[in-house]
């Protein structure tokens, strides 16, 4: 274990920077999903991290929690962007405007 | 430079670099097989960590769950027939200087904070103790989890499920 901590979280902070970044720039529903996803792989890194380098697993069981409820969210997010798509037609963000009037 | 240097790098520029191109590239089925990369590095960071079985969950359920059903989303809501694939970006300039911002004040944090770290002895290999322990201390919530698997799943397919007309 020679890599010291602070190499992971600054990995772990820049792969939530890029999710952000996708999350605000991307137009696409299913690239904002994606983005999500890196969001929690970086959480996810960084409680691994302090899991690891504090010598319990605590951690890791949270690591695993996030991964549970990742799924559940990927998978009620995509329901929605295709019930959206058979409505509208459209994936495209600036374009659903439902609740705008 | 000994090995678990040259192993962090070499999993860190993949997963930073195949991170960036989800985040960049226009082409939506090129952002998903990016993601594949980008996941598979976080489990070797994880398996470099000690977190073996955190490591193999992480392949399983992202690169053979979650990836498979976001392709399954590609494939359902993009007109193959006409090539209406592409996806643009907008608000680039505002949104990178915030992200910039962000990046910075998160980086300065973990630098400058005295993490606490115990003389870590890792076990050669985590599945039992975290089996033992999910099934004692954390019952509770491992049980909701999959009560929330199963909601998800219900209200997945109620929600994608086409109306009766």
């Amino acid at each position: 274990m020679q890599v010291p901590i602070e190499y992971y979280l600054i990995l772990s902070a820049f792969m939530f920077s890029v999710g952000v970044a996708g999350v605000l720039i991307r137009r696409n529903a299913i690239i904002i999903l994606m983005s999500i996803e890196l969001m929690l792989n970086s959480a996810n890194l960084a409680l691994i991290t302090f899991s690891s380098f504090m010598g319990n697993s605590i951690g890791q069981i949270f690591a695993f929690f996030v991964m549970t409820v990742a799924a559940a969210e990927a998978a009620i997010g995509l329901a929605i962007v295709i019930a959206i798509f058979r409505n509208k037609l459209t994936v495209n963000i600036d374009q659903i405007n439902l609740f705008k009037w | 430079m000994n090995i678990y240097d040259i192993i962090f790098y070499l999993f860190a520029i993949v997963t930073l670099v195949s991170a960036a191109f989800v985040v960049s590239t226009k082409n939506i089925v090129h952002a998903a097989f990016f993601l594949i990369f980008t996941f598979f590095g976080v489990a070797g960071l994880y398996i470099l960590l000690g977190a073996d079985f955190i490591g193999v969950v992480q392949i399983l359920v992202y690169v053979g769950g979650i990836l498979i059903l976001l392709l399954f989303g590609v494939m359902l809501t993009n007109k193959i027939t006409n090539v209406e694939i592409r996806s643009g970006t907008t608000q680039i300039v505002p949104a990178l200087i915030g992200v910039g911002l962000f990046a910075g004040i998160l980086v300065l944090t973990m630098v400058s904070t005295e993490w606490k770290s115990a003389p870590g002895e890792i076990p050669f290999t985590t599945a039992y103790s975290l089996g033992k322990v999910l099934l004692t201390d954390f019952v509770l919530i491992f049980e909701l989890l999959g009560i929330l698997l199963l909601i998800a799943l219900i209200g997945a397919a109620s929600i994608a499920r086409r109306e009766k007309e």
